[in-house]
């Protein structure tokens, strides 16, 4: 099984590597940039696999639920 | 009453807490490989700072997984005093055993200095003890003293969410806030943006704590303070005397 894990910061968590981007974005000359916010993307390559387990991995470990959302994408 | 320091790969003040606590403090000081299977003989478990595995995913997300921190859960619930400092607060809250999070800087700045942080509750096991500075002047707990102490980090910045904000201030859980030099709360003085300028907490029970400012760095005049010593004193008064009143909650192996 291949799937793929979007771990995004909580829309009501400060990000500050998103604003450092979007600054930087504004002083390369590009106007307008309301916001970025920085996540991580994984890519997982399982044998057999088993969704329920990864559901659990993804809350675990592969996010902080406190501070964090993901979203898992099960390719068969 | 003997004291674990836990190692995970990547911590680095392992030594600098075992030092304090076995030279200044003349504590039965061990260390413990984060793959051991218990810590249940020991009356004080400390997680020290560092990157435990390169701070990859998130900064405690993988140490918080060691072998060793089942026990560490297990002993927590059974209220034994567990101090997380700087990493291990980090991996304190990842393991849930305190509540929040801790991320990225606020400036995105690793930091690296003498912070001021003010008691904010002298009633918790870490915060409430007397000790003698080594010109022999007493530094005594109270509510609203300052202790000076360093900081280092790139993930010191507490969060949390509101609910859990007011109940961390309800039940007085907040142990340390960052300062200015003269105890007012400003937003310059709080080196990381953390929440309500948070620098140290405990669990609801209060036997948990963690924080970001390393009192291991600063018990020798050497380096310029000695008021983690008031911590250190704290937390191994209190866990003698739950060692004593428990008629020593430690099995001794």
């Amino acid at each position: 099984m291949k799937a793929t894990v979007t771990v995004m910061p909580k829309k009501s968590v400060l990000d500050p590597q998103g604003v450092a981007v979007r600054d930087a974005m504004g002083h390369l000359g590009l106007a307008g940039v309301k916001s970025v916010r920085v996540g991580k993307f994984m890519e997982i390559e399982v044998e057999g696999g088993d969704e329920g387990k990864l559901h659990e991995i993804c809350r675990d470990l592969l996010s902080n639920p406190v501070i964090e959302d993901y979203e898992l994408h099960v390719e068969s | 009453m003997r004291v674990a320091v836990i190692r995970f790969p990547g911590s680095n003040c392992d030594q600098d807490c075992y030092h304090v606590l076995k030279n200044d403090f003349a504590q039965d000081v061990e260390y413990v490989w984060h793959k051991e299977g218990s810590v249940e003989q020991f009356d004080l478990i400390v997680l020290p700072g560092g990157f435990s595995y390169g701070d990859y995913l998130r900064c405690g997300a993988i140490a918080r997984f060691s072998p060793v921190m089942r026990s560490v859960a297990a002993e927590a619930e059974r209220g034994k005093l567990v101090m997380g400092v700087c990493n291990g607060f980090q991996i304190l809250c990842e393991a849930r055993l305190l509540p929040g999070a801790l991320i990225r800087n606020g400036s995105l700045h690793f930091v690296c200095e003498h912070v001021h942080t003010r008691i904010e509750n002298m009633e918790t096991a870490f915060s409430h003890a007397e000790v003698a500075k080594s010109d022999g002047k007493l530094l005594t707990a109270r509510t609203g003293l300052l202790l000076r102490m360093p900081i280092a980090h790139g993930e010191g910045n507490y969060t949390a969410d509101e609910a859990t904000l007011k109940e961390l201030n309800r039940n007085k859980q907040v142990v340390l806030r960052y300062t200015d030099a003269r105890g007012a709360l400003t937003d310059e003085a709080n080196p990381n943006g953390s929440a309500e300028s948070i620098a140290g907490i405990t669990n609801r029970a209060g036997n948990v704590f963690g924080l970001m400012p390393h009192p291991e760095r600063a018990c020798d005049a050497l380096l310029g303070s000695e008021d983690g010593k008031l911590i250190f004193q704290s937390v191994i008064e209190s866990a003698m005397k739950k060692t004593k009143t428990s008629g020593g909650i430690t099995k001794r192996s």
